[in-house]
């Protein structure tokens, strides 16, 4: 999908086609999530369960500029990385109802979604502990002698672990083609970002490093991310060397199914306010401007993905529970035959 | 007496202890504007300022190492963890700095400091969020490690470890915030240390700890209906663990459960069978039985994660096992 960008006369990046797919890959982790929350609701899915409501510029936005040998990695907060990734609703939805057909075999949940068929390395679940991983990732591309590039997701509050900072020191140290991609999203939990860390533009982070770059970016425009992104995967690609991208953003819905959506730590007047650059509403209102779509092209977009949604659904439902013996399975690789 | 949750309880003697002497404080992830991620620290903002209840960026390694240097000069620090695989990440500062202190000085460092918060698993939140710590912790000289099951505990227990001299570890059960139980108005604190008969029987002990109590005295209740009368032995502390209470219930009553909710392989079980065989083994009259958590990372599926983990009907079929009730 990676495209260079070009203007069409309509004042859009990219093709009509590809315009769409954007949309619809957004669209997609949108009506999936609120499916998501339905089911939580309900029942089906339990334990901690992080929506990703408000952020679809970004994983699709970064994802989307990635070739398929390439890596990512992220956070507990991944069903939008996982579904933009390639990753089938129906496995991500069986995963979080806890069943055997599930990407994980129903043993992660919503935390923990891996696939190694897209390259997908995981959700996890410890703030700041996959970061370091992701620049082992890098290690091993470099070792290899290979030109993928790993993409590490965060939010904004991992900047401030310890972790962070070895990574991002080694990931400098050796060159690795690492893009650490800051999702900031204004509050870890209840904590917003200024009450956090001691600097304001976090994409300065990179600073502490020779040689590294950082950038920020409106994570609302899925437009600009892509654009930031091609200009991180020259460097991290072609350098080899590792970048940060600060990627602006803002959740619509409370840290996990437990919290607020508003009220305690942020008002209703802030989230209003942002709410007004919802990126699906962004894109799809520049996209209707432009004539690249009608409200006719909207609603059958709307409608193959609400059967995409329940189809995925239907199929977490009629799939199984993992059976007993799947407990004691996956501890360890057996070595004994 | 009142009836309070395990969250007020503890609110209780955060509130009281603060109050007493202004050298204590509280730090940690969203104690402070969030009333603490469990709600434990409600209201203390608002009562003591935020100096003395502190917002942390989420940086355990960091802010344990900030109460280990605020402990050296004087002040008595009170280091919550949002749960504790989190603490993980601070085990250095844990283990390394504040067990430590005092011996690697010479006797000059004290280190008056407590380290608390969630232990244990909750409800699906697979491997890396359900893990309970208790014999991790318990290994360490230098620490003293409590486990309370009930609100009382919970109070007493919180209240000693914030007058002790010495680096506290408190082990509160995630699934414990809730529940009931009489807590006194006056001032009060539960020894560190001392064991508690929960239930007075005859025909077994049940030795355990922390969020296993609750499961202990619902078999205790239900085997008690079949006329099998057991002792509920709350260590409340594992380390130092009171090998007393442990040896005087099984004098009496020859058989042993150890219950719980940890692995079993070095668990605290392993250590509390260790002084039974050591002190007990001519009063025995079948080897003691263990009922811990399946020997696996806790899955997400809702029926293999309650395979995995130590619950009442296992509790019952090891007290029959050991009175050799088929
Ligand atoms: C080491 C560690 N400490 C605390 C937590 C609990 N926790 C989970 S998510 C979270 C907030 C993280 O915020 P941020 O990094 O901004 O990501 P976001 O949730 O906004 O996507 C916290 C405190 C954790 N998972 N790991
Ligand atoms: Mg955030």
């Amino acid at each position: 999908m990676a495209s260079k960008k070009k203007a069409d006369g309509k004042g859009l990046p990219g093709d009509a086609a590809l315009r769409k797919e954007l949309l619809h890959s957004m669209l997609l982790q949108r009506r999936f999530e609120e499916k998501v929350g339905e089911a939580y609701a309900l029942g089906k899915i339990g334990g901690f369960c992080h929506l990703y409501i408000g952020q679809e510029a970004v994983s699709t936005g970064i994802i989307s500029m990635l070739r398929p040998d390439d890596y990512v990695i992220t956070t507990y907060r991944d069903h939008g990385q996982a579904l933009v990734r390639g990753m089938t609703p129906r496995s991500i939805m069986a995963e979080l109802f806890g069943r055997i057909d599930g990407c994980s075999r129903g043993k992660g949940g919503s935390m923990h979604l891996f696939d190694r068929n897209t390259n997908f390395l995981g959700g996890h679940g410890i703030v700041g502990g996959h970061v370091p991983v992701a620049a082992g990732v890098g290690f091993a591309i470099k070792y290899r002698g290979g030109d993928q590039v790993i993409v590490c997701f965060m939010g904004e509050s991992v900047v401030n672990t310890g972790a962070f900072h070895e990574a991002l020191n080694m990931a400098a140290l050796w060159k690795l083609p690492c893009i650490f991609v800051i999702e900031n999203n204004k509050y870890g939990m209840g904590t917003a970002v200024e009450r956090a860390a001691a600097i304001k533009d976090l994409s300065r982070r990179a600073d502490a490093y020779d040689g590294m770059d950082g950038e920020h970016v409106d994570g609302q425009d899925v437009f600009a991310v892509r654009e930031a992104m091609e200009r991180a995967l020259e460097i991290a690609r072609r350098g080899p060397k590792p970048v940060l991208l600060e990627v602006r953003t803002y959740r619509y819905m409370g840290h996990s199914m437990s919290d607020a959506v508003s009220g305690t730590y942020r008002t209703k007047a802030e989230l209003d306010e942002y709410l007004k650059r919802d990126p699906i509403n962004l894109l799809k209102a520049r996209m209707l401007e432009a004539g690249d779509i009608d409200e006719s092209d909207v609603a059958a977009m709307e409608q193959e993905i609400k059967t995409l949604c329940q189809d995925a659904w239907d199929f977490a439902d009629a799939s199984p529970e993992p059976p007993l013996e799947a407990l004691y399975e996956d501890v360890l690789v057996d070595t004994t035959s | 007496m009142a009836i309070i949750t395990y969250r007020e309880a503890l609110n209780q003697a955060l509130r009281e202890e603060m109050s007493r002497d202004d050298r204590v404080f509280l730090m940690g992830e969203e104690v402070a504007v969030y009333n603490g991620a469990y709600k434990v620290s409600k209201g203390l903002l608002e009562e003591f300022g935020e100096m003395r209840v502190v917002d942390t960026p989420i940086t355990e390694l960091g802010f344990a190492g900030v109460g280990v240097g605020a402990a050296m000069v004087g002040l008595r620090p009170i280091v919550e963890f949002m749960t504790w695989n989190f603490a993980l990440l601070a085990l250095d500062q844990v283990v390394n700095a504040a067990a430590k202190m005092l011996y690697m000085s010479g006797g000059q460092y004290p280190m008056p400091i407590v380290f608390r918060g969630p232990n244990g698993a909750a409800l699906q939140l697979s491997a890396q969020h359900s893990q309970a710590w208790e014999s991790w912790l318990a290994h360490i000289p230098g620490l003293k490690v409590v486990t309370p099951g009930t609100p009382y505990d919970a109070k007493g227990l919180l209240k000693a470890a914030i007058r002790d001299d010495n680096p506290v570890i408190m082990l509160e059960g995630e699934m414990l915030y809730n529940t009931k139980g009489e807590v006194p108005a006056e001032d009060y604190i539960v020894p560190i240390g001392k064991a508690d008969l929960k239930r007075e029987g005859e025909h077994c002990s049940i030795i355990t700890n922390g969020k296993m109590v609750l499961v202990a005295m619902n078999a205790a209740d239900q085997l008690a209906k079949e006329g099998i009368r057991v002792d509920v032995v709350d260590l409340r502390t594992v380390r130092p663990m009171d090998v007393a209470a442990i040896t005087a219930s099984v004098r009496k009553t020859n058989r042993a459960v150890v219950l719980e909710e940890g692995w079993e392989l070095a668990g605290i079980g392993a250590q509390v069978v260790d002084y039974i065989q050591r002190e007990c083994f001519d009063d025995l009259d079948a080897p003691v039985v263990r009922v811990h958590q399946a020997d696996v990372p806790m899955p997400y599926a809702k029926a293999i994660e309650k395979a995995a983990k130590p619950d009442l009907a296992k509790t019952i079929a090891a007290v029959k096992k050991v009175m050799y009730l088929g």
